[in-house]
């Protein structure tokens, strides 16, 4: 099985853009059926993450924290790639900006899925955002 | 002469005003280029991981798809046209359209219904002045497309791709479609573009170029929730990936004929320069010439009229 004491091999990527990549000792993200961490050794896996905040413990022990939408996490040999359309780094956030739009989506008065999906986004935006600092 | 100086030099001046334009229009064109390179650059890695967890997902699941399952009886192709919104290219949208007119041919010689769809404005409005029907259009980003659309045309194309497979189409709503094809510009070289069309469901997840290599061998993964709900949610997100691969490539290619076309261009007004200083020269010497022998006659014909009167 993967040596665990080899840090993972993260690597953040939008579709339009690799986020960040680096070693980490563990990773926090938001599945379909909650949250998982993952670290070094951890088995393969495939699997569907919502909208929601990833945290990263890097090698040199920093956090950050990123908000991503919809996607995937994929774990095999150490490498963890979590793909997701969107995804900023919190410092890549403004805050009032995040702040504003939770605001309007919550208050758009609709429910369907797609107004759910924009209220969860915002959220983690904010999150995201409040958690690094 | 035909025409006089001035308006020879009237013509120089025309020229030149275009040639500043559309030098112009090539420089910008050629750092765009650079740009649209490194989006399509940054864009792999999302590419790379999606087509790795589509295949490891295709290896160690037998579930089947609604998107990958191949219809017996195809009946109704989409093709997806990505164009340009501008011209001034060369001959870039005409080439992509003639490359979807033999793939419509083709579909209609099979015995298929062919539904348009068209992204960028030169090709909406080639349909439009022949009044064929384009089913939906999509316009204004060709240059630099962003995810956002590629997703909204993934979306209705799989949505009209799944129709087929529901039970009955909603009324008002475009009839279902047993495959989709996409014909967009290839980005082989600064030099090189080619217009590809390829089918883009059902999906064949072989095809990508970007295939794992032999050596690292997929592990065994563990899916959550399920293999068919990753998915689920892995195939759609592929389709629309490939579609944001073909419209980078398409604004790269529409950049690259961009310049070609202007470069050709300034380079024809050079000539067209030179030609018409020329003949304005010729034009201004006979001019002179012309002068010169009315004095000279004019002189020798007085003083031929002073000789005969002493």
């Amino acid at each position: 099985m993967a040596d665990t004491s080899k840090p993972l091999q993260v690597e953040l990527v939008a579709a339009d853009r690799l986020v960040w990549s680096g070693e980490a000792r563990m990773v926090i993200a938001r599945t379909t059926e909650g949250d998982v961490g993952i670290l070094p050794g951890h088995a393969p896996m495939l699997s569907v993450i919502i909208e929601g905040v990833v945290d990263v413990q890097t090698a040199e022990g920093e956090t950050w924290v990123a908000a991503v939408d919809a996607g995937f996490l994929s774990v095999a040999d150490n490498r963890v790639s979590i793909l997701s359309e969107r995804a900023e780094m919190s410092h890549e956030i403004d805050l009032e900006k995040a702040r504003q739009e939770l605001e309007r989506a919550k208050s758009s008065g609709e429910n369907d899925d797609a107004a759910e999906e924009a209220v969860r986004r915002a959220e983690a935006r904010v999150r995201a955002v409040e958690r690094a600092s | 002469m035909a025409l006089s100086v001035r308006e020879y030099r009237a013509r120089i001046k025309s020229t030149e005003s275009m040639k500043k334009i559309t030098r112009a229009m090539e420089l910008i064109a050629a750092s765009r280029i650079i740009k649209a390179q490194q989006r399509a650059q940054a864009a792999a890695p999302y590419a790379r991981e999606l087509t790795r967890a589509v295949s490891a997902v295709a290896t160690f699941s037998n579930v089947d798809h609604a998107l990958t399952v191949e219809p017996e009886n195809p009946t109704r192709a989409a093709i997806l046209i990505v164009t340009s919104d501008r011209g001034l290219a060369g001959a870039y949208s005409s080439s992509v359209l003639k490359e979807a007119e033999r793939l419509i041919e083709k579909l209609k010689e099979e015995g298929k219904e062919v539904d348009v769809y068209v992204s960028g404005r030169k090709g909406e409005a080639y349909f439009k002045f022949r009044q064929r029907p384009v089913v939906q259009s999509w316009t204004g980003f060709s240059d630099q497309p962003t995810y956002d659309v590629a997703s909204d045309i993934g979306a209705t194309l799989i949505s009209a791709f799944l129709n087929e497979t529901g039970e009955e189409p909603e009324e008002g709503t475009a009839p279902g479609v047993d495959e989709v094809h996409v014909v967009y510009t290839r980005f082989r070289s600064m030099l090189s573009q080619e217009p590809q069309a390829v089918r883009l469901l059902p999906l064949e997840v072989v095809e990508s170029e970007e295939r794992p290599s032999e050596e690292d061998l997929l592990p065994l993964y563990e899916f959550e929730p399920s293999p068919s709900e990753v998915l689920d949610s892995l195939l759609p997100r592929y389709v629309q990936s490939r579609i944001f691969f073909a419209l980078l490539q398409a604004a790269a290619s529409e950049l690259a004929a961009r310049q070609k076309a202007m470069k050709s261009a300034t380079d024809n007004a050079d000539e067209l320069i030179k030609k018409y200083k020329r003949i304005a020269n010729q034009a201004r010497q006979a001019g002179i010439t012309q002068e010169i022998s009315e004095i000279v006659g004019g002189v020798n014909a007085l003083a031929d009229a002073q000789a005969g009167s002493e």
